[in-house]
Parts: structure tokens; C-alpha cells; sequence
């Protein structure tokens, strides 16, 4: 067995309303940043793997992202290969 | 007649769902998550709160606690199903009820009293409100704002699976897409709402309109036991 590092990074699908993006877009003249727009706000997990080939790997790591990192009615993911992390 | 009131670790409005269900006329009891038995509940209600500290989003961990799997059964033959307020944001993520729950639009966690719209009175959880009442009941909630997309929509619509709407004076108080504040899933069942019946359960507390669904509820259940055994 062998163990693969992954990235899924969680964003809200284009085109829903995201708050949070929102909110944050609304602190940005305080900082003198109003040249910055359309800020989105996702989420970010990492996580190991063991298996004995990274494609086993990556399905099960595509299948959590679908049944539980994200929910697919209004996130979308990407799944990203890390070097061996913790 | 049994109510089962689920606790997740997180779960507080617990104890108020438990005293409502009592008020009602139930013999209820708690039930922990961690373990799939519904001790016989007729009916079993999903109450408010954080369950699992609401991580990753609100429900999504709490739809693979041990008990949602009798939860699913419980559903599958017939048995209703109540979730208030984070009880429906796992309902939604459990997939036992359409649509999502969302950040408040707002960008804030709203709280007070809202109107409701019963838009269907021959449901298991509105059959006791009489006509033309709207409900006065409470809201504490961040993500409560209603989403599906509009095909699905119209779908949720047609099939009359929208339960409750916000009403004016007060109206919509989160965002969600044509005011809903509630929907039962396809076979009227199992049912879902962001406002607390449970805290509307006495006059002292400011109204006790919540009584009208959780008398509907474990009224409907005796009814359905007495029928099916």
C-alpha cells in the first residue's frame, strides 16, 4: 500500500449567490481595495489516502467530495494530487 | 402514541421538542444518534440545533449518524418524519427531503417572528390548522435560506410539496427562492421547516401556534398506527 496526499478545494457553483464572498468583498475598501470584485468563498480540504495505486485513490477521493465534501445541488470541486504531506 | 426526538451531539432544541411533543399528547422520549434504534416511535422529529457543530455544512455529517439509517427505513414505510430548523438541513442533506439550505442572503444569523402560509391542509403535519390561519411562529437561524434550481422548482411546486411560505407583515427572512419555509418529500411524509413549532408551543412563550403541527403530527400518527399496526 502506498499513500497519495490530495487537495479538494469546495466552491460555490457559478452563478449561486455566496454571502460569505460577499461579505468579504464588503470589508474591501476598508483596506483601500476596491479595485478587487466578484470574490467567491469555498473551502479547502486535504487529506491521505492509502491504496495501492493512485487512480483507487482518486476515485475514493471523488466519491467523498461528491457524498460529503460537497453538495453537488450548489458546490463545485476540484481534486488536486499533493506531495506526500502529514 | 411514541415520538422519538433525536439528539445529535450539538442538537439544543432537543428538550423543547420533547416538552412540545408531551403537551401534544405523546409519550416521546430522546433517542441518541449514535444508536439505530427508534424504541418504537410512531413519529421521530430532527430538532434544532448544531448537530456535529454543523462542520463542513450544516446536516452533511449528521446524515451519517448511526440512527439516520432507521431514520431512512422509519421513512420508507410510511412513518413521519419532522425536521425543525437544523432537522431539516439534515433532512435536505440526507436527501430524504429536495433542495438545500443556504447562508441567510442577509449575511446575518436572523432571529424573531415570522408569518407562515399553510399552503396544504390534508398533510399529516397540517391537517389540525384551521383554514385561512396563518402561523406566528419564531426563527434562529444562519442557513435557512431555500434553494433549488427553478426546473426542480416548478417541479416541487406542481407536485404541491411546498408546505409552509413566509408571509407578510414580517416576509421572507433569509433569501429562500419563492418564500418557502417549508416542503414535505413526495409521499407527504416527511416534512421539513426552518421555523420552530417547538418554541411556539405556550402562550407565555409569545404564541403557541407550533401546537397546531405537533397536535396534527401525533394526532396523524395514532391515526396511522391504529390503521396499519
Amino acid at each position: 500500500m502506498a499513500r497519495f496526499r490530495f487537495g479538494v478545494s469546495v466552491m460555490p457553483r457559478d452563478g449561486i449567490l455566496d454571502p460569505q464572498g460577499r461579505a468579504v468583498e464588503a470589508a474591501l475598501p476598508q483596506l483601500g481595495a476596491d479595485s478587487v470584485h466578484d470574490v467567491r468563498v469555498g473551502r479547502r480540504v486535504e487529506l491521505n489516502v492509502e491504496a495501492t495505486e493512485e487512480a483507487h485513490a482518486r476515485a475514493l477521493v471523488e466519491r467523498l467530495a461528491a457524498e460529503l465534501l460537497a453538495n453537488p445541488l450548489v458546490e463545485r470541486w476540484h481534486i488536486e494530487r499533493l506531495e506526500a504531506g502529514p | 402514541m411514541r415520538v422519538g426526538v433525536v439528539v445529535f451531539p450539538g442538537s439544543n432544541c432537543d428538550r423543547d421538542a420533547l416538552h412540545a411533543a408531551r403537551l401534544a399528547g405523546a409519550d416521546a422520549q430522546l433517542l441518541w444518534h449514535a444508536e439505530p434504534d427508534l424504541h418504537g416511535a410512531e413519529a421521530v422529529i430532527l430538532p434544532g440545533g448544531f448537530a456535529h457543530g454543523d462542520y463542513l455544512r450544516a446536516g452533511a455529517i449528521a446524515r451519517f449518524s448511526p440512527i439516520m439509517g432507521v431514520v431512512r427505513e422509519h421513512a420508507a414505510r410510511g412513518g413521519l418524519v419532522l425536521g425543525i430548523c437544523n432537522g431539516f438541513q439534515v433532512l435536505t442533506e440526507a436527501g430524504l427531503l429536495p433542495g438545500v439550505l443556504r447562508r441567510n442572503t442577509t449575511l446575518r444569523f436572523e432571529h424573531g417572528w415570522v408569518r407562515l402560509s399553510v399552503e396544504r391542509r390534508d398533510t399529516p403535519f397540517t391537517r389540525g390548522v384551521p383554514e385561512g390561519t396563518t402561523l406566528r411562529l419564531p426563527i434562529a437561524h444562519g442557513e435557512g435560506s431555500y434553494y433549488l434550481p427553478d426546473v426542480q422548482l416548478d417541479a416541487l411546486e406542481a407536485a404541491g410539496q411546498v408546505l409552509f411560505r413566509y408571509a407578510p407583515p414580517e416576509g421572507n427572512p433569509n433569501g429562500s427562492l419563492r418564500d418557502i419555509a417549508g416542503v414535505v418529500d413526495d409521499g407527504g411524509r416527511v416534512c421539513g421547516l426552518m421555523p420552530h413549532p417547538e418554541r411556539a408551543s405556550e402562550q407565555i412563550l409569545g404564541s403557541d401556534d407550533g401546537m397546531l403541527l405537533l397536535r396534527s403530527l401525533v394526532e396523524s400518527a395514532a391515526w396511522h398506527e391504529a390503521l396499519v399496526g
